[in-house]
């Protein structure tokens, strides 16, 4: 058996470093080593695969699926929904999506949030969902708020989502942040502005996409996301043909 | 100028944050939402090969226990082979091959139970994924067995740095237990690789 086509290396200089001095957590957690490059082997083209029997049928409805029977979450209902694509611009179908967030206070279910707004007894926060054939997912949930937290003394996160995305491959494994259009503590925030790349940052930037508002009940905002491509078979297979 | 290449660009990382555990691992975590727990069972009932046991703790660049960490493990089964389509061969029903381990609250210190893999391309090892608060993007790393030989594995060999290969190899104690400590940062730093 030949080498397996490869994934396209990452392009660091489009993440944060790991020692973003102004988020100060990393300092003590930043690797100082430079990591050692290796070419993707059967280790790395592989990577756990999901289906609908791991998961429930409402696990991606976060307005149901911590709620009393009859009751919902508090704040502002939204869709957020999009596609897993690669970087060749295709569609990854299947790809396992979990998100988790804060209450529309800016509360997580968690025991070390002690912010003062308040838990909200229909909101777990936390969902995921498959990919369909298209690439395509949704979630409906309410926008999380805005919270504070001690980095500098007064820092506040901007709204966001969490999200995990696994594709085909353990090479593509990634966890980021969803923001969205128009909050002004995006531009404020040290997590986000450790990213060196505007259009990075933009990427990571849900747009309002009224289109696909459900009236009277939900607002909408789409959010992509991009996992590493793959150099081609073919190509390979060509090489190997010399 | 020249023509636009077609490509995207990947989704920039962002670290996993201090509340990565609910949601990806909130039942370990102590909050019941979902059914199905994922990475709870990594080799499953039918699974062969030797079972093992694999602790050890995480620590940052001044000797601290990082207690909010969740690493992910992606391992072949005892034949080599990963559960994927692109691995040449099939595992036993009910092997996932995936896991995520969460550390205790107070101690910072994980554990998990898995199969020992068989030979992949190289010496049997688990392929781990690190995330927490502080982490910016994932760290990959492997982790080699001390009671196997390394010696011509080409991952291993691929570090100039021969002092620094160690960090990889989990130690064998008793009970089948292995002991893998993972240092982010300073001296003794685990080595991390770009994949
Ligand atoms: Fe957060």
């Amino acid at each position: 058996m030949g080498k397996p086509a490869e994934y396209y290396q990452r392009d660091r200089r489009l993440h944060p470093p790991a020692h973003a001095p102004h988020y100060k957590t990393s300092v003590t957690r930043s690797p100082q080593k430079a990591l050692i490059s290796l070419e993707n082997s059967i280790s790395e083209i592989t990577g756990p695969r999901f289906g609908h029997n791991d998961i429930g049928a409402n696990d991606n409805d976060l307005l149901f699926n911590f709620a009393t029977p009859g009751e919902s979450p508090i704040g502002e209902r939204i869709i957020m929904h999009g596609r897993v694509l690669d970087e060749n611009a295709r569609p990854v179908p299947n790809a396992l999506v979990e998100i988790w967030q804060a209450n529309a206070g800016g509360r997580y279910r968690h025991k070390k949030d002690t912010y003062l707004a308040p838990m909200d007894p229909n909101f777990g926060g936390c969902g995921r969902t498959i990919t369909d054939e298209n690439g395509y997912y949704f979630f409906r949930t309410v926008k999380p708020g805005a919270y504070p937290w001690r980095n500098w003394v007064n820092d506040w996160r901007p709204a966001h989502i969490h999200f995990s995305i696994f594709g085909t491959a353990w090479a593509q494994r990634l966890i980021t942040q969803c923001y969205f259009e128009g909050d002004p503590l995006i531009p404020k925030c040290p997590i986000v502005q450790s990213i060196p790349d505007p259009e990075a940052i933009e990427q990571l930037t849900a747009a309002l996409d009224l289109n696909a508002t459900i009236p009277l009940d939900s607002i909408a905002y789409k959010f992509d996301v991009v996992l590493r491509g793959r150099r081609s078979t073919l190509f390979e297979n060509r090489m190997e043909g010399n | 100028m020249a023509q636009k290449l077609d490509y995207l660009r990947e989704t920039a990382s962002q670290t996993a944050g201090p509340y990565v555990h609910i949601g990806l691992a909130p039942g370990a975590a102590g909050f019941e939402i979902f059914d199905n727990e994922l990475g709870q069972d990594i080799a499953g009932p039918n699974a062969k090969g030797e079972r093992i046991r694999v602790e050890g703790i995480v620590r940052d660049g001044t000797g601290s226990p990082v207690k909010d960490v969740l690493i992910e493990i992606w391992q072949a089964n005892a034949d080599g082979i990963y559960a994927h389509p692109e691995s040449a061969g099939e595992v036993e029903e009910g092997f996932r091959g995936f896991g995520r381990v969460i550390p205790a609250f107070e101690t910072g210190i994980w554990a998990f139970d898995t199969i020992k893999p068989g030979a992949v391309d190289g010496a049997p090892h688990l392929n781990l994924w690190v995330v927490a608060r502080g982490i910016n993007v994932g760290l990959n790393t492997r982790l080699y067995f001390s009671d196997e030989d390394n010696s011509a594995d080409p991952v291993l060999n691929l570090i100039e740095w021969e002092n620094r290969r160690a960090t990889l190899i989990a130690q064998r104690g008793d009970d089948a237990t292995y002991r893998f400590d993972i240092t982010l940062q300073g001296d003794n730093e685990t080595v991390f690789f770009d994949v």
